[in-house]
């Protein structure tokens, strides 16, 4: 019996040794230990076997299947290894191959360059509004100290609907609404759509966007005009952006200003994008005019204040380097998928 | 205005910086100057010469030889071509290494023309002799210069041989271009500017002395004014000259004036004209034997008059313009331009020099509806200081006797109907510091104000303004001309203190936010288009003649008719820039747009039409009318809508394709419209491929939207079960319907409906089709029973067979 077993076991470990596969590993552990196996049958033949011997009979049966079940486990496990490594090298890609693209749409740079200051100044506490695109000549014009015969209103540059309605020329009237409806404190931004008589060309369009702020408070200054709009210019356009505020004349505000910053493209040395001064012209700005607070209903003696008004689009054109404006309207996709 | 810098420095004496600094620093304190150039650009090397013998070349018979003094022991050699030269004549020579500004032709290449000694035609030339044309100029500002040939210095020039040449021109000198701002009136003249920039550099303002003028006779013996419209016309001077002599004027008053871009004529014209520079007052010259009655009458014309004004052009009149008469006509078109009638000619004997100050917006308007916009009409429209008038006609009249050009009557009729009052500013220096965020003392603040001639009051406490600065009205003025002499750069940075404000979008901008990420997600790319557009895009869009959006708010003063309305659907827009894509072969194109539409409550227009955002997106290429429901769905579940919109084909647009086009609706709302472009439509916009286009309206979007308030439903934990459900019925019957009767039908435990196949075709016969649906039910609180499903069940059956829809055999 103990040479039967021994051979058993003999041959069994042997065809595990030589087994090439899964496949022929599990017909091995059939043909010695499945319900016909050789050990099975062994152990179905221990009704022949002799009472007393029994146990020990069983104890080989047992040695034996525990060698197979060992060298079965030791195979299998092999088998296993050979044959992930046979499917991750069969798998082996190319992988210089085109990407698959997700084919997600774009933005427009507009709306890039937009969000970007939207972000900053929401960041210093200034809510974001909007006002009407066909406006009142009043609040365009008059209540933004820009009176009757104001060369400003001349037709050449805005566009009439009636006597009394126009294409807002600026989001300036933003200001004024916003005056009339909100008690001080007031910090907002009012980006919107405005539209002037010119001609489209590179530099032109008769449809563009500005970014309107106003800031009204007690003890608002200059100073504060000027340490805002800096700011503003470092997150902008980077930390180690310098600003230069030129006097200049808006009607709505006294004294006004218009902001230059150091040019982000050299630095300030001077290159093609700056015409070589290092200072690119950036906003006009200034102090919310005594007339026009008092026209919103608000006591210049009492309060104060400050505006600015940015060219979105000149933003954009400096900031992503385009050097014709027509391509903003002209939707492109060539255009509109480098954003 | 281009402006000499030795003019500006002849009334600021001291005034030494160079061309950068000036610049800099007159920008910074508030005169912006766009830009500068040197007259004496790229010129290098050029004095003046003599030709002290000139004989004909060898070898060509075009050329000469000139022995050419320019002030050395030995003269120089130079080969010429020019037909003028000759000998005795006093030159511009370019020694060897030098350098001009162009060529022959005006042609300027940037860094000049090197000039270097070579020889022509074998005779060696040590340089060149040059005409204005190569320094960069022409006979406008040099006329005395011959058309075709080198520059010869006129008799009497007092230039000797080897002289600085460009000196000698008066070209060592830098023109500046001033950009000067609507309220700074004042600054559109030299002594303006020079003002300016001596309280800049803080040195003395030195304005010109002007003697008293006049022989013994008075101008009010010739002469009469009468102001019939005073309101357009507050002042009124007038002087006469007479035995006027014609003559060429100096070479400094050229100078200066063609430094302006003012080509000297005469010494009459020219002075009228270096008055109006320097004083920033035109004037005007009638001559006198010509004025009927001697007498000037200034009277608004009368409608329907014509004139002709003293460029020869009839010009149409009407009774907003204000003319300037004699005893019987109109003579000129005050402040716009004289006429033909009185105007000046060789053969004047006596003049009359006018100065006066008109209302600056009638005079624009008039310009305006004349067609006529006049150096003088430019200067007048700004709204002059009719102090200035009365110094302007003087500083003329000093010109006339120093030049020897006339002699001037005594005296001046003056008719002043409306003196400007000089306003009083308060001054409160605590003010203006805290207005400004500054800490200056009072006597700082004060040391700005006299050179720009305002005068402080201490015992008022307030500062008194010159008339010529009405742009001074309040305390934020005079904090601004503080501000502009301390230096803007110098005042300090802070950020505003007080309240705290919570920075924030709208919540409507979030939705519009997210309303672009949706599109950038699903593949559209942001478009912009104009706000207006053609009324012809109506017809492209097939509208009939009646459509209400063809009631669209209209510019009065368009650009031309392809932008003369304002939308009224944001088709137009979108598929013209779907059609350039299309042209340009640019494949799959896919575009959204988030902008307004203007819709008017009633023509013509009397409130602000309703501003509509709305949502436009479309595409040619890959995809069908579902991929626009795919994306207005997919926007609608990231907004916080649980709902699902409807869609009904009600045939009510016209741009579309009939039969694949739909209204969406949300709960009942209407909130947007899509469907596959009609082919006609499509055409009109040169859109070969099908194109599709959906329109959300944001303003009908918004109520249902739900940013903020979204809740988590808890992730289902029975099982769920599936029943797969194939119907038959009409070809006709919307997948719709059926959906709606599932839903209806199955109510709370359904988890989710999928439509897997619809088979048309013999099997379920001719007219219809067979629908097939994936149900899944679930219920959140237990395992669902036989029994339930069979309920679920059988009520959809029920309902199905009240349409008579039937299950597949």
């Amino acid at each position: 019996m103990q040479e039967k077993l021994a051979k058993i076991r003999e041959e069994a470990l042997a065809r595990l040794n030589a087994a090439a596969n899964s496949d022929a590993i599990n017909e091995i552990r059939l043909a010695y230990l499945g319900k016909k196996g050789q050990l099975t049958e062994v152990l179905k033949g221990m009704r022949d076997v002799a009472p007393e011997d029994r146990p020990k009979v069983g104890e080989w049966v047992n040695d034996t299947r525990k060698a197979i079940e060992a060298k079965l486990e030791e195979v299998q496990k092999k088998a296993a290894e050979k044959a992930l490594a046979l499917r991750l090298e069969a798998e082996t890609i190319d992988v210089t191959m085109p990407a698959k693209s997700a084919a997600m749409g774009h933005p427009h740079p507009n709306t890039l360059a937009l969000k970007e200051l939207e972000r900053v100044f929401v960041g210093m506490g200034y809510e974001v509004v909007e006002g009407p695109e066909v406006e009142y000549d009043y609040y365009n014009f008059e209540a933004l100290n820009i009176p009757d015969g104001h060369p400003a209103k001349d037709e050449q540059d805005t566009f009439y609907i009636s006597d009394k309605i126009v294409l807002r020329t600026q989001t300036s009237p933003v200001q004024v609404r916003t005056m009339e409806k909100t008690k001080p404190p007031i910090r907002i931004v009012a980006p919107g759509r405005v539209f002037r008589s010119d001609d489209v060309d590179a530099t032109h369009s008769p449809c563009f966007n500005q970014v309107e702020g106003l800031v009204i408070d007690r003890h608002i200054t200059f100073a504060d005009l000027k340490g805002t709009l800096a700011q503003f210019a470092r997150e902008m356009f980077g930390p180690e952006t310098k600003v230069k505020f030129r006097p200049h004349h808006f009607p709505f505000t006294e004294p006004s200003a218009e902001m230059d910053v150091s040019c982000f493209k050299c630095g300030g040395k001077g290159c093609r994008m700056c015409k070589g001064s290092g200072w690119i012209e950036i906003l006009g700005c200034g102090m919310v005019h005594p007339k026009v607070l008092r026209m919103s209903g608000i006591d210049p003696e009492e309060y104060s204040g400050f505006a600015f008004g940015i060219g979105l689009e000149r933003i954009t054109l400096l900031k992503y380097e385009i050097d014709d404006m027509r391509l903003l309207y002209e939707n492109d996709t060539r255009f509109l998928n480098q954003f | 205005m281009n402006t000499s810098y030795n003019w500006i420095k002849s009334y600021v004496p001291g005034l030494s910086a160079d061309d950068q600094e000036y610049f800099d620093k007159m920008t910074l304190s508030g005169t912006k100057v766009e830009g500068f150039a040197r007259l004496d650009k790229n010129l290098e090397k050029i004095v003046v010469g003599r030709i002290e013998k000139l004989e004909p070349h060898p070898n060509a018979d075009k050329l000469v030889v000139c022995q050419v003094n320019v002030g050395g022991e030995e003269p120089l050699q130079i080969v010429t071509g020019a037909p003028n030269a000759a000998q005795g004549q006093t030159v511009i020579v370019v020694l060897d290494g030098g350098k001009v500004a162009g060529d022959h032709d005006g042609h300027l290449p940037e860094g000049g023309v090197p000039i270097k000694a070579g020889a022509l035609r074998g005779v060696p030339s040590a340089g060149m002799m040059c005409s204005v044309e190569e320094l960069g100029f022409d006979q406008n500002f040099f006329p005395e210069a011959p058309e075709y040939g080198i520059y010869v210095f006129p008799e009497g020039s007092g230039v000797k041989p080897g002289d600085d040449a460009l000196a000698a021109l008066g070209l060592r000198d830098t023109v500046f271009e001033y950009e000067i701002t609507s309220n700074r009136v004042d600054c559109y003249s030299v002594l303006g500017i020079a003002r300016e920039a001596a309280a800049t550099f803080r040195l003395p303002f030195v304005p010109p002395a002007v003697p008293a003028t006049g022989n013994g006779e008075q101008a009010s013996d010739y002469i009469s004014v009468e102001v019939k419209d005073p309101d357009l016309c507050p002042r009124y001077t007038a002087r006469v000259v007479k035995n006027i002599k014609f003559g060429p004027s100096p070479k400094w008053m050229q100078e200066r004036l063609r430094a302006s871009g003012i080509r000297p004529i005469n010494n009459l014209v020219d002075i009228t004209n270096y008055v109006m520079e320097e004083y920033g007052q035109p004037m005007h010259a009638f001559d006198y034997d010509l004025i009927a009655g001697h007498k000037i009458v200034v009277k608004r014309a009368e409608n329907g008059e014509k004139f002709v004004t003293l460029d020869g052009q009839e010009r149409q009149l009407d009774d907003r313009m204000l003319m300037i008469c004699d005893g019987e006509k109109e003579i000129g078109i005050a402040g716009i331009m004289g006429g033909e009638n009185s105007k000046i000619t060789e053969d004047v004997h006596t003049m009359i020099f006018e100065s006066a100050c008109f209302n600056g917006v009638n005079i624009r308007l008039s310009a305006k509806r004349l067609g006529l916009r006049t150096d003088a009409s430019g200067k007048f429209e700004k709204g002059l200081d009719p102090e200035n008038a009365l110094a302007a006609i003087d500083r003329a009249c000093a010109l006339v006797e120093e030049l020897g050009c006339g002699e001037v009557v005594g005296g001046v009729v003056d008719v002043y109907t409306k003196k400007p009052e000089r306003r009083e500013i308060p001054f409160r220096p605590d003010w203006i510091n805290s207005f400004l965020g500054t800490d200056l003392s009072e006597e700082t603040m004060l040391g700005y104000f006299p050179p720009l001639a305002l005068e402080y009051d201490p015992a008022r406490r307030a500062v008194k303004i010159p008339t010529f600065r009405q742009d001074l009205e309040g305390e934020a003025d005079l904090a601004e001309e503080v501000a502009r002499f301390y230096g803007y750069d110098k005042i300090p940075v802070t950020l505003p203190r007080g309240e705290a404000t919570a920075g924030k979008l709208s919540y409507k901008n979030r939705v519009e936010d997210l309303a672009g990420q949706v599109m950038e997600y699903c593949g559209f790319s942001q478009a912009m288009n104009f706000s207006f557009e053609s009324p012809k895009v109506w017809d492209k869009l097939r509208l009939p003649a009646d459509s209400p959006l063809r009631q669209a708010v209209t510019i009065l003063n368009p650009l031309g008719e392809d932008y003369s309305i304002m939308r009224t659907l944001p088709l137009g827009g979108m598929l013209t820039s779907l059609a350039t894509n299309a042209g340009r072969r640019n494949r799959n194109a896919r575009l959204y747009e988030l902008a307004n539409i203007y819709l008017p409550h009633a023509l013509p227009l009397t409130e602000l039409p309703d501003e509509r955002r709305q949502l436009c997106f479309g595409f040619y290429g890959e995809g069908d009318f579902f991929t626009l429901k795919a994306a207005a769905e997919e926007l609608f579940r990231k907004a916080g809508m649980k709902g699902l919109p409807e869609y009904e084909n009600t045939g009510a647009y016209p741009f579309f394709h009939p039969g694949r086009q739909a209204v969406l609706r949300y709960e009942g709302t209407e909130l947007g419209y899509l469907g596959e472009v009609h082919p006609l439509a499509a055409e009109a916009f040169g859109l070969t491929e099908r194109t599709y286009v959906a329109v959300l309206d944001l303003p009908a979007l918004l109520p249902f939207t739900n940013l903020d308030h979204q809740k988590f439903e808890g992730i289902a934990r029975f099982p769920a079960v599936s029943r797969d459900l194939a119907m038959v019925m009409d070809k006709a019957t919307p997948v719709g319907e059926v959906e709606k009767i599932l839903r209806q039908r199955s109510g709370k435990l359904l988890e989710s409906l999928e439509l897997f196949d619809v088979y048309e075709g013999a099997q379920v016969g001719e007219g219809k089709k067979s629908v097939a649906y994936k149900l899944v039910l679930r219920a959140k609180d237990r395992t669902l029973e036989e029994k339930d499903i069979t309920g679920v069940m059988s009520k959809i059956l029920n309902g199905l067979s009240q349409k008579g829809i039937e299950l597949r055999s």
